[in-house]
């Protein structure tokens, strides 16, 4: 890595491989004012905003029912995205990294298509599938099943926003490990379940949270897609972020605030988290074996 | 040679882990993809046709493509700054402002949305330095566009960052010992070497903006044919049960996303073959 502070040896020529300090200065001010007037000050506000009457608003904004409803649905939603594009990441990363096999680069992109779906889009086609004029509309009123406009289409909705997280933060980690090590432990007699656990797993756990710590994070706060199909039934189909605009739109802004700061304080635990978590990737890729890297 | 589909590999597992994975990316992914395009093509050109060219509909889209790629510019000036500044320099905070770049990933996208809208409304910290000069950032084209620039940033950030990290400083001594200046070095090698990765993030940051809601629908004001972006015609069209109009805007939204990841695609392919040809 090369170092930023290039001082040359007083006396030696000085060729020109550092900008004039007064550039250096004017690009660095320029980025700090830049960051701080579009992430830093819109951070800012959510609290200011949260607590501007006080903390026993700020308190009521949270505990109120409806909030408290949406929290939960939230969790809800959550625990079961989360675990469900965990498991298919993981199977997904298996298949991919440690077999060759023919349409595999399709099978990638495919994967990654959902985040090329614009928010809205993703709650409209669940809306096309399960909808009353949808393909499956019929069949599910005849049945008496309501997937839009209920918790199945948000946890559906979520789970397709959220689906390639874990999946393409674990694949090129474990492609780039190979298959050696796995080798070896089959060789040695372990079935293919304990070489997954023992071997595998441990070799990439911090690209595991690192996927399931964004999946989760973008579970929490979706909300174009969600807000498609949930309906926004007070106290049974709103999750915390269209319980914000809930209440944003009736200009109870001190109680929108303070339920949104609920998911700036996770944002900012999922910053922290990342960026710990980023550390030790880098450390554990670093620190691999040039042998195990596999073309 | 025999043909196979799959290499032999001593590995378990193989069928178990493809077959889950097929079949629940069909379940999530592909089929609810088909609906929409199966209902899109049940439309027939003709009534595809009437929706796209209804002048609200056209107007959203213009809309939607401008701001986004005024957002997108923005991004890759100040985006490319920022970056260079994380980079290659050193200051106070680096290390925060480095992380704080992810924020707009992190940050739900109705929290920016109301914090945006609090911030550059006339009563706000910022919209209250432009009310004197009558201009109005929030409910207007300005909002949108600052909605999509907070929402792009890391996106080219982030993309340029590793394109900076990997300039060999062996080309820019060189170019120096040459007799090069600073800024002679900066245009003939450091430049054409990192344009690729410029722009994949513009292309990244514009894909983000065109499909964006959460955060515009509060700072933009919802006028139509003024300050309506085409995700928001979408949801309207589908509250008044046009399912085939929201169909149809989510059509193009899509191509265009699927356009610009062909883009993404082929640029990553061309600094690939670029880094491979100086290799």
């Amino acid at each position: 890595m090369t170092s930023s502070k290039q001082r040359m040896a007083p006396g030696r020529m000085m060729l020109p491989l550092q900008e004039p300090s007064w550039v250096r200065w004017s690009l660095t001010a320029f980025s700090c004012s830049f960051l701080i007037l579009f992430l830093v000050v819109p951070l800012v506000v959510v609290f200011t905003e949260a607590l501007r009457k006080g903390f026993g608003a700020y308190w009521a904004g949270i505990t109120d029912p409806t909030a408290w409803s949406a929290i939960k649905l939230t969790v809800l939603v959550v625990g079961i995205s989360v675990p469900l594009n965990l498991v298919f990441g993981l199977a997904a990363s298996w298949a991919i990294a440690k077999f060759e096999f023919w349409g595999k680069s399709l099978l990638i992109t495919l994967i990654d298509l959902p985040f090329a779906v614009s928010p809205v889009v993703s709650g409209l086609i669940f809306v096309l599938l399960f909808g009353i004029h949808g393909w499956f509309g019929t069949w599910l009123d005849a049945w008496g099943l309501q997937v839009i406009f209920a918790v199945p289409g948000v946890v559906l909705a979520t789970v397709f926003v959220t689906f390639p997280f874990v999946a393409r933060e674990v694949i090129p980690l474990m492609q780039e490990q190979g298959t050696e090590q796995e080798q070896a432990a089959l060789t040695l007699g372990a079935s293919g379940w304990q070489t997954f656990w023992y071997v595998t797993l441990p070799n990439v756990r911090w690209a595991v949270l690192y996927g399931v710590i964004l999946c989760n994070a973008r579970a929490m706060g979706e909300f174009g897609a969600v807000s498609v199909v949930s309906g926004h039934i007070r106290g049974k189909t709103n999750t915390i972020p269209l319980h914000v605009e809930i209440l944003y739109n009736e200009y109870n802004f001190v109680a929108a605030f303070a339920v949104a700061s609920l998911l700036a304080l996770l944002a900012l635990v999922t910053l922290v988290a990342k960026t710990l978590v980023e550390r030790r990737i880098h450390f554990s890729t670093t620190s691999l074996e040039p042998t195990t890297v596999e073309s | 040679m025999v043909w196979r589909l799959k290499k032999h590999s001593v590995l378990p597992g193989f069928g178990l882990t493809l077959g889950f994975t097929v079949f629940y990316l069909s379940l999530i992914v592909l089929l609810p993809l088909t609906a929409l395009c199966l209902k899109s093509t049940s439309m027939g050109w003709p009534q595809f046709w009437e929706t796209v060219s209804h002048p609200r509909v056209l107007a959203s889209c213009r809309l939607t493509f401008e701001t986004a790629a005024t957002a997108a510019l923005i991004n890759a000036v100040g985006g490319f700054i920022v970056a260079w500044c994380l980079v290659r320099y050193d200051f106070p905070l680096k290390r925060v402002f480095d992380a704080m770049v992810d924020l707009p990933f992190a940050l739900p996208t109705a929290v920016s949305g109301i914090a945006l809208t609090t911030i550059y409304a006339s009563s706000g910290w910022i919209g209250q330095w432009f009310a004197p000069w009558d201009i109005k950032l929030v409910y207007s084209r300005w909002g949108i566009i600052i909605a999509m620039t907070f929402i792009g940033l890391p996106f080219v950030v982030r993309t340029l960052q590793p394109a900076l990290e990997d300039l060999e400083k062996e080309n820019e001594e060189a170019a120096a010992c040459l007799g090069a200046s600073r800024w002679q070095t900066f245009r003939f090698v450091i430049w054409p070497t990192i344009i690729p990765a410029l722009l994949t993030g513009f292309a990244m940051a514009f894909a983000r903006g065109l499909g964006e809601y959460g955060s515009i629908v509060f700072i933009s004001g919802n006028m139509p044919m003024k300050t309506e972006i085409a995700s928001l015609l979408i949801i309207t069209k589908l509250e008044q049960h046009d399912l085939a109009g929201a169909t149809a805007i989510a059509v193009i939204l899509l191509v265009s996303s699927f356009v610009l990841l062909l883009c993404i695609n082929l640029l990553q392919w061309w600094s690939s073959e670029r880094v491979r040809g100086v290799a």
